[in-house]
């Protein structure tokens, strides 16, 4: 045990709690947003994937890390796009709901 | 202040920004500007990796990111609401993917060097977590997207290879550690998969939704394990809070279906049909009108509750229950929608879909909140739902017992819109539709509710 691996544990604990605190006050109207933005966030794996692949060493782990920034690249700009596109339909929309029903009458 | 300790800072200010993102959907108003700075976290954190010291293989990278967004973006602009589980499966899974290859590149990189047992510990369990993810969000997918049935697949003995693949993971994740062998970590790997697989095969479609968040939990779980291989906290914070959303979410959702996590996981039910108890055979007499009878008694209504399920959604008909709605406000009828926590395909997924015909947010009701106010509804009006108002629920002994459902029942008039007297995912007979307030219309949801939009507006 390092003080390293201690100080990582504490900052999963630490995690955890805030998690638990910030997810347990999402409305369920928002819980589709909530998945594919939880999504989006572990799309960060792309930071770790470029690290890995920076210092990969012969052509196998060059390959693997290249394989690996590719997907996380997907997770993270389909998981932002995904969830920007949905947000952006929660409106209130007086305006637009007033249009709708002139057009229709 | 060195390079390291500026590259730290970023890392740092790139999970507040996941943390106020998550923050942020707390409230619909302000949740874009949410998902917005943590947009900007990531662009942070990625562009400052570029300045990592001795990072190499920089061309491969950005061909790499390049051909990711170009793939991901039209993706996921252009797809449909309905097909959204299906496509975060996808991103769910290449993400696992990710961690998992990140696990094991850095396995076969630091194994050499003997490092120390807790470090090969982490790196395996970043592969197991991210592989079972990868291929599990696959079958997922080919279920959600109806390349694979979404029915439960069982065959005999599946509990207990199931439990045999899992004991045998750990124990390979034991020999890996005590003998650090490269082969040891590739036959884990192939067990991780197969799990993966062998987990979701028996899930049935109604269980997807909490099957979906599970799986985004597990991949958080994955990245954070590549965080401590990594040495990087930003990737344990973001991890972490994606794996916690995610049992939160998973939970949650088992409540909604008052069913426990085993027992969605380990009883492939919820496919339809295999279980029901008194299903078919049923002849007794219902009552039944014309979608312009229906029509003109919403408009004579003061108070009027639409109930939708995945059935709306599957007839493409969000669209036509808005304009209905639109009609019946127009006549002064106070209208709202009750939403059940598992209608649709993945937790929340009918507040999206209806958000998208414009409803606004401010209509649709938690279960929670509608159920009080069902008894003062002159007419319930339940589209593509069923299981989710069948009060089978409250009594004991039905495959749905305990389950929270919407008391369509307390209204004064209940209507339910359906294809044809088939019961919904769970399989069961719902005694609403043979009640005495209950009225059918069978068919096309989309047609019946066109016309029923004409009879309101004629009336």
């Amino acid at each position: 045990m390092t003080n390293m691996l201690l100080q990582y544990l504490t900052v999963l604990l630490l995690a955890i709690f805030v998690g638990i605190e910030v997810i347990s006050k999402v409305p369920s109207i928002l819980h589709t947003p909530l998945m594919s933005g939880s999504n989006a966030i572990h799309g960060v794996i792309l930071v770790g994937s470029m690290i890995v692949l920076g210092h990969a060493d012969g052509s196998l782990q060059v390959v693997l890390g290249t394989l690996a920034v590719f997907l996380a690249t997907l997770n993270v700009v389909g998981g932002f796009t995904v969830t920007d596109r949905m947000l952006g339909m929660f409106k209130t929309k007086p305006a637009d709901r007033k249009k709708d029903e002139e057009v229709a009458s | 202040m060195s390079r390291g300790t500026i590259l730290e800072l970023v890392y740092l200010f790139a999970a507040l920004t996941f943390i106020l993102a998550l923050k942020g959907l707390s409230n619909p108003k302000r949740a874009r500007s949410g998902n917005f700075i943590a947009m900007v976290g990531m662009a942070a954190a990625v562009i400052a990796t570029f300045f990592q010291p001795n990072l190499h293989h920089v061309l491969p990278m950005v061909i790499a990111m390049v051909v990711g967004a170009v793939i991901g973006i039209p993706t996921s602009r252009f797809v449909k609401m309905t097909a959204m589980p299906q496509l975060v499966a996808i991103f769910n899974g290449v993400g696992g993917g990710a961690a998992a290859l990140v696990s094991i590149t850095e396995f076969i990189r630091i194994n050499p060097e003997k490092p120390a047992t807790y470090v090969v510990l982490e790196v395996l369990l970043g592969v197991l977590i991210g592989t079972v993810s990868f291929s599990g969000s696959a079958i997922a997918y080919l279920k959600l997207q109806e390349i694979m049935t979404g029915r439960p697949i069982t065959y005999p003995g599946q509990q207990v290879i199931n439990a045999l693949l899992g004991i045998g993971a750990i124990a390979l994740i034991v020999i890996a550690l005590v003998t650090s062998s490269t082969t040891v970590m590739w036959i884990m790997l192939a067990v991780a998969f197969i799990i993966g697989i062998a987990v979701v095969l028996p899930i049935g479609g109604a269980d997807v939704p909490v099957l979906i968040s599970l799986l985004n939990s597990l991949t958080g779980l994955a990245v954070a394990a590549s965080g401590f291989t990594l040495d990087n906290n930003m990737l344990i914070i973001a991890g972490t809070l994606v794996g916690a959303s995610g049992l939160l979410l998973t939970q949650m959702m088992c409540k909604a279906m008052g069913r426990s996590l085993p027992n969605i996981l380990f009883s492939a039910f919820g496919g339809g049909g295999a279980t029901g108890g008194a299903a078919s055979g049923d002849q007794r007499p219902v009552k039944s009108a014309s979608p312009e009878d229906i029509g003109v008694m919403l408009a004579y209504a003061s108070r009027v509750a639409i109930i939708p399920g995945y059935g709306l959604a599957v007839a493409q008909a969000q669209h036509t229950i808005r304009e209905l709605a639109d009609e019946l406000e127009a006549k002064g009828i106070d209208v709202f929608y009750a939403i059940h926590p598992v209608a649709g395909r993945m937790p929340g997924h009918m507040n999206v879909l209806l958000a998208e015909a414009n409803v606004p947010y401010e209509k649709l009701l938690e279960m929670d909140e509608a159920n009080p106010q069902l008894s003062q509804c002159d007419v319930a009006l339940v589209v593509g739902a069923n299981d989710t108002v069948n009060p089978a629920a409250r009594e004991p002994g039905s495959p749905i017992s305990g389950m929270p459902i919407i008391n369509a029942d307390d209204a004064g008039q209940v209507v339910f819109l359906k294809r044809s007297m088939r019961p919904g995912f769970a399989g069961i007979e719902n005694e609403l539709l043979y009640n005495e307030k209950t009225t059918l219309v069978f068919g096309d949801a989309k047609e019946t509710l066109t016309k029923m939009v004409a009879a309101v507006a004629a009336s």
